[in-house]
């Protein structure tokens, strides 16, 4: 077999079936118990540290 | 010790961009090797100014790499200005033809200038917006400076070099014929180089990001650093007929050349001007709505349903083609899924503003956002239909597919980069607001009638010349010749120019109002005062 045939075989099997099991892994993954709580915060993130790094803020509340 | 490193490898590019210059089989390649001499000399000079200078150590760590995003901003709403007038040009050439001026001629004809258009805003307006924003999101989302020192220093410049490079290139007639791959060899390898240290730059701070998780935003923006890295590198593989000259043949032939560009050509659209602008969406709207995404989980699934998709949708260019039938119902197939998580995308941004929809009334920056995603979801509905084969063969190589791409770029691309950069000058030079918000309204209106104005002239005169070429009379003769087309279309395309008018002004507006935010807007005052006892 030529290997045009056999990627084009290969491709048509099992790297589809692979790519949609990976995606149905995904959409499993963001439903798993517990997600939501730690999305929420994960969706916080731009609110945190719009002014400087974190170790900077860290240290100015310190000295404050 | 690293200066006369430096010195020795920019004297080294000098000397070799004047040999190159010195042997330049084309006036092209000689205007790009002088232009590589002189910035490679006056690095030269510079970095001699500064060897044996003191340095003083200062830990920067404390503080975000905001210099850089400072000049992308700038060099975004130049570009942007640059990008609009050849644009708003160009159109005005179509429906003058003797806008082509005799003196001009070979340098400044519509096909000269159109591929500096598409580039000027594709590359320079959006490229310059999608490297500003992305190092600014980075840092704030990973809360870290950027990785890497200086190298984001070369990411910038280095990337405007080759913007010059090109589109000095397209003028004097290189081009390796690639719709929005036209660039030559040399230039290609050069942007390689700089989207490797890019990539290097975004990767660093990412990994040593001190928050744990990676803020979606930033998985958009990896997505299209490196989806854009292996497009341009296949896209681009090609061997130059001489060192000396900018001609280059490619590697692949006929057909499969076809389906490479093709599958570069719609995923430049896929990843660099929807995945990064995604980027741009899902951190500056909710800043600026002051509310976290609306739903996390749905932006996640939105990312790996887009990337999943649209890497597969390039052959709905090739409809009716020496491409095999079961590549073009495949294309097609992934763009009608793709309307999806395109829509879910769309969603998840405008839901965003649940609970705070009055925002629409009092914030024209946010109103700018918003139009922004609804051109999003309005251009990946007409998308996926056109990449139909049936409708394929009414509005392929017509002006409809112009005006489709003009509802994407204008509408979607060029809204959410307005509003981003209306975001970012006053956090970057540390204003309380805008200048004037007025302004923003007026830069909203003009640009949305200009797009209304370019889009509805499109798709009238797109379907009225796919009609007429189809038109047969009883015996089966066409009806119309080309040229018939040609006249019938005059009144839509100088409808197509004004709307160019209205929307370059309202560029012209923002950056005279980004001006004045710097310079007249009042200063924010310093946080760390002394607290008032209560």
């Amino acid at each position: 077999m030529d290997l045009y045939s056999l990627l084009r075989q290969f491709a048509d099997s099992w790297m589809l079936l692979a790519l949609f099991l990976f995606f149905l892994g995904v959409i499993l993954w963001v439903i798993r118990p517990g997600s939501t709580k730690t999305y929420r915060d994960t969706a916080n993130i731009p609110f945190r540290h719009e002014n400087a790094p974190a170790k900077a803020e860290a240290n100015a509340r310190k000295e404050a | 010790m690293t200066n006369y490193f430096k010195l020795i490898v920019l004297g080294l590019i000098t000397l070799l961009a004047m040999i190159a210059a010195n042997f330049a089989r084309d006036l092209a390649y000689m205007v790009n090797a002088l232009t590589i001499m002189l910035v490679a000399g006056g690095l030269f000079l510079w970095t001699v100014r500064k060897t044996g200078e003191p340095v003083k150590k200062v830990d920067l760590s404390g503080e975000y790499m905001d210099g850089v995003v400072r000049y992308g901003v700038v060099a975004t709403a130049l570009w942007g200005v640059v990008g609009f007038a050849a644009g708003t040009f160009i159109a005005f050439q179509l429906a003058f033809p003797a806008l082509n001026f005799e003196w001009a001629q070979g340098y400044m004809n519509f096909a000269r200038l159109r591929p500096l258009h598409t580039s000027a805003v594709i590359f320079a307006f959006g490229g310059n917006a999608l490297i500003a924003t992305s190092f600014y999101v980075v840092q704030r989302t990973s809360a870290t400076r950027l990785w890497g020192g200086n190298l984001a220093w070369f990411v910038f410049w280095g990337y405007n070099l080759f913007i010059v490079l090109a589109a000095t290139g397209y003028i004097l007639g290189a081009t390796q014929s690639k719709e929005y791959a036209e660039p030559e060899w040399y230039v290609d390898w050069w942007l390689t180089i700089v989207w490797v240290c890019y990539l290097a730059v975004f990767l660093g701070t990412i990994i040593k990001r001190k928050e744990p998780h990676i803020y979606v935003a930033n998985w958009f923006y990896l997505s299209f650093i490196v989806t854009v890295a292996m497009l341009h590198v296949v896209n681009n593989l090609a061997i130059p007929v001489s060192i000396f000259g900018s001609k280059s043949v490619q590697v692949f032939a006929g057909v499969q050349d076809a389906m490479t560009q093709w599958w570069y050509g719609h995923n430049a659209v896929g990843f660099f001007l929807t995945a990064g602008f995604l980027g741009m969406m899902y951190y500056f709207i909710p800043k600026q709505a002051e509310k976290p995404v609306y739903s996390y989980k749905l932006s996640i699934i939105h990312f790996w349903a887009l990337i999943f998709i649209y890497i597969w949708a390039g052959p709905h260019h090739l409809h009716y083609t020496a491409l095999p039938d079961w590549a073009s119902t495949l294309g097609m197939v992934f763009s009608v899924v793709l309307w999806m998580p395109s829509w879910g995308g769309m969603i998840n941004g405008l839901m965003t503003l649940s609970g705070a929809w009055d925002k629409l009334r009092t914030d024209p920056v946010i109103r700018m956002m918003v139009i922004a995603v609804g051109f999003y979801g309005m251009s990946t509905f007409e998308g996926p239909m056109m990449s139909i084969r049936a409708v394929n063969s009414l509005s392929h190589y017509t002006d409809w597919t112009i005006g489709h791409v003009h509802s994407g770029a204008l509408g979607w691309n060029g809204m959410i980069t307005f509003g981003a950069l209306y975001f970012l000058v006053p956090k970057l030079w540390n204003r309380e607001r805008l200048y004037s918000l007025s302004m923003v309204s007026w830069h909203f209106w003009l640009a949305t009638i200009g797009i209304v104005l370019y889009a509805a002239a499109m798709w009238v005169t797109g379907i009225m010349e796919g009609l007429m070429w189809r038109e047969v009379d009883a015996n089966g003769f066409l009806v119309n010749s080309f040229a018939d087309t040609v006249a019938a279309k005059f009144p839509m395309y100088v409808v197509r120019g004004l709307g160019g008018v209205l929307y370059i002004s309202g560029a012209i507006i923002m950056c005279i109002n980004l001006y004045l935010t710097v310079r007249k807007a009042p200063a924010v005052e310093a946080t760390n005062q002394l607290v008032p006892a209560e």
